[in-house]
């Protein structure tokens, strides 16, 4: 699996959405995506990856694409070749 | 005209409120504008509002509290057939609700609008007579959408929003940030007493979980915030106690109890910052809060929420209504206090009702208390559990959910994790789906376990002990 598959599987589990739905994701536009539902999505990345976010990064990770920049970036090295 | 709560002249050009925008509302207007809607309102009879932490909102409260017009406070995302049962059942005259709402009140009257608030007439006729002293409405659950709502009185909330002002020491100096819904008992209390102490409140809908909400904590130097059980595992897992918040004096925590663990860190990080940690107590029929664990023993009492609020006397009686006078057996939590509230309200009929508990609350909560006389809570005696702190009643549950489907269910679980069991493994979806709509509650907080026949006794009663077997760690 790559890694992009990896991240929409955590999305697509965490909210019971599609995979066509999970990529236009963001922070409060599906109720499930609520700060519980944050907490969850959080837990997962972080079990997929093998990473730790840090607070900043959790705070910020505000929809689907924005997450994907932040787990690009050198401190977790999750890279996304399509 | 006269202030029934709050004397907000006193303030004069004090900051009452910041949203975060940036605007700003001094206590002069907090009085014009909250006058206003009060007087656009025009006589004493029942509002609903929908709330949200939002200027609008909050100046509509101020006004209905000051002018004699009680209001119900609702979650403003509150399920739109649960409201339309509520407004059929209690007829209030007027709603206050976000101008982004009307059209699910379209046909009504606009009467009147103010900071993106608009007043509606809903033109009801035969609306329900009201206790003189009933000064507001809130719901005990904030989610089933269950018609029984708690009976304040104006006294009620003077007299708690004044002891919670003394226990806490607030001062004008104080800016508590918004975490809480303004409907929730528990927020609420922190708008009232903060508004009678002339403090500044930072309003906002976001939350902790998003980057704004922090901005906005660090720009506008919020002083201190409320937090449920949930609230502080969320804090924790984005490392908090790492969190560099100079302007943050206290953090209190209420709706549950937390995780010991989570208390004994709370508290140490509070004393090595400088910081106040103050776990309280409390119940929306005792108007928001009754106990509170004094922050110098926060760490050396941990489990404990604590003692009397001032004004209030805590005591246990046993399963034959006797008082408890030895330490660490448990019974029932038993609170006398001016802040008890009038009783219930289930029907519009209701509203006329007086005074019905005469200062003394059954909480429903088992406790007992150590050597020193603090309370450690360790049950309940009815079928509730608290989820994400708000109150979900578990027959209340079965019943929506019988209801609906006319299959068998029966609801059990722990504080943040209801189980609901079935027989019915071809419902299973649907019901969760019902039962996150109905709530407005985060799906994690459900899971839905299929067994073959619901365990009763001889009698038909759901013996719920064997359903915890398949929950217990």
């Amino acid at each position: 699996m790559t890694n992009y598959e990896k991240y929409v599987n955590v999305f697509t589990e965490t909210f019971s959405v599609s995979a066509e739905e999970a990529v236009k994701l963001e922070y409060q536009g599906i109720s499930e995506w609520d700060s519980v539902g944050h907490m969850g999505l959080v837990a997962a990345i972080e079990d997929a990856f093998d990473i730790m976010m840090d607070t900043d990064d959790i705070i910020d990770f505000s929809s689907f694409e924005k997450g994907k920049e932040i787990l690009a970036k050198e401190a977790y090295g999750v890279r996304f070749d399509k | 005209m006269i202030s029934r709560v709050w004397d907000l002249e006193k303030f004069g050009d004090s900051v009452a409120v910041i949203d975060e925008f940036g605007e700003t509302v001094t206590y002069a207007q907090l009085k014009n504008e909250s006058e206003a809607v009060a007087q656009a309102v025009g006589q004493r009879c029942l509002v609903f509002s929908l709330c949200r932490n939002e200027t609008g909102s909050l100046i509509g409260y101020v006004g209905f509290m000051n002018g004699g017009i009680p209001p119900v406070l609702l979650n403003s995302h509150l399920d739109e057939e649960l409201l339309r049962n509520l407004l059929a059942a209690y007829k209030p005259s007027y709603l206050w609700i976000p101008e982004e709402q009307y059209g699910q009140f379209e046909g009504m009257e606009i009467v009147y609008r103010s900071y993106r608030y608009m007043l509606l007439k809903t033109g009801y006729e035969n609306t329900f007579p009201l206790y003189e002293e009933l000064g507001l409405l809130l719901s005990t659950s904030g989610s089933t959408g269950s018609p029984k709502f708690v009976r304040q009185s104006y006294a009620n909330v003077i007299d708690n929003a004044e002891s919670i002002m003394a226990y806490l020491q607030l001062d004008s100096s104080e800016r508590p940030i918004t975490t809480l819904p303004m409907n929730y008992t528990y927020g609420l209390s922190i708008i009232n007493s903060h508004l009678l102490a002339g403090a500044s409140i930072l309003v906002t809908d976001k939350g902790i979980m998003q980057k704004e909400f922090w901005n906005f904590f660090k720009e506008a130097g919020a002083t201190s915030f409320g937090g449920v059980p949930y609230t502080y595992e969320m804090l924790d897992r984005l490392r908090f106690c790492r969190m560099n918040l100079p302007s943050l004096r206290t953090m209190t925590q209420a709706g549950g109890k937390l995780l010991l663990d989570l208390h004994e860190k709370f508290a140490r990080y509070a004393d090595e910052n400088g910081k106040r940690f103050v776990v309280m107590y409390g119940q929306c029929e005792a108007t928001a809060r009754m106990g509170y664990l004094p922050p110098e023993k926060a760490a050396e009492k941990k489990g404990s929420m604590g003692i009397a609020i001032p004004g209030g006397k805590f005591h246990l009686i046993d399963e034959n209504g006797s008082e408890i006078t030895a330490p660490c057996v448990t019974g029932e939590l038993v609170y006398e206090g001016r802040n008890v509230t009038l009783g219930y309200a289930e029907s519009g009929a209701d509203l006329a009702k007086g005074d019905e508990r005469h200062g003394i609350l059954h909480t429903g909560d088992m406790a007992q208390f150590d050597e020193d006389g603090y309370f450690y809570i360790s049950g309940r005696k009815k079928r509730f559990l608290k989820i994400y702190g708000n109150r979900v009643n578990l027959d209340e549950m079965d019943r929506l959910i019988k209801g609906r489907f006319e299959i068998e269910a029966a609801s059990s679980g722990v504080d943040d994790h209801l189980y609901i069991f079935l027989t019915d493994e071809t419902k299973k979806d649907a019901v969760l789906r019902f039962v996150v709509e109905k709530t407005r509650l985060n799906s994690a907080a459900f899971q839905i376990i299929v067994i073959d026949e619901i365990p009763k006794n001889d009698s038909g009663k759901i013996l719920y002990k064997e359903l915890s077997e398949y929950f217990a760690e």
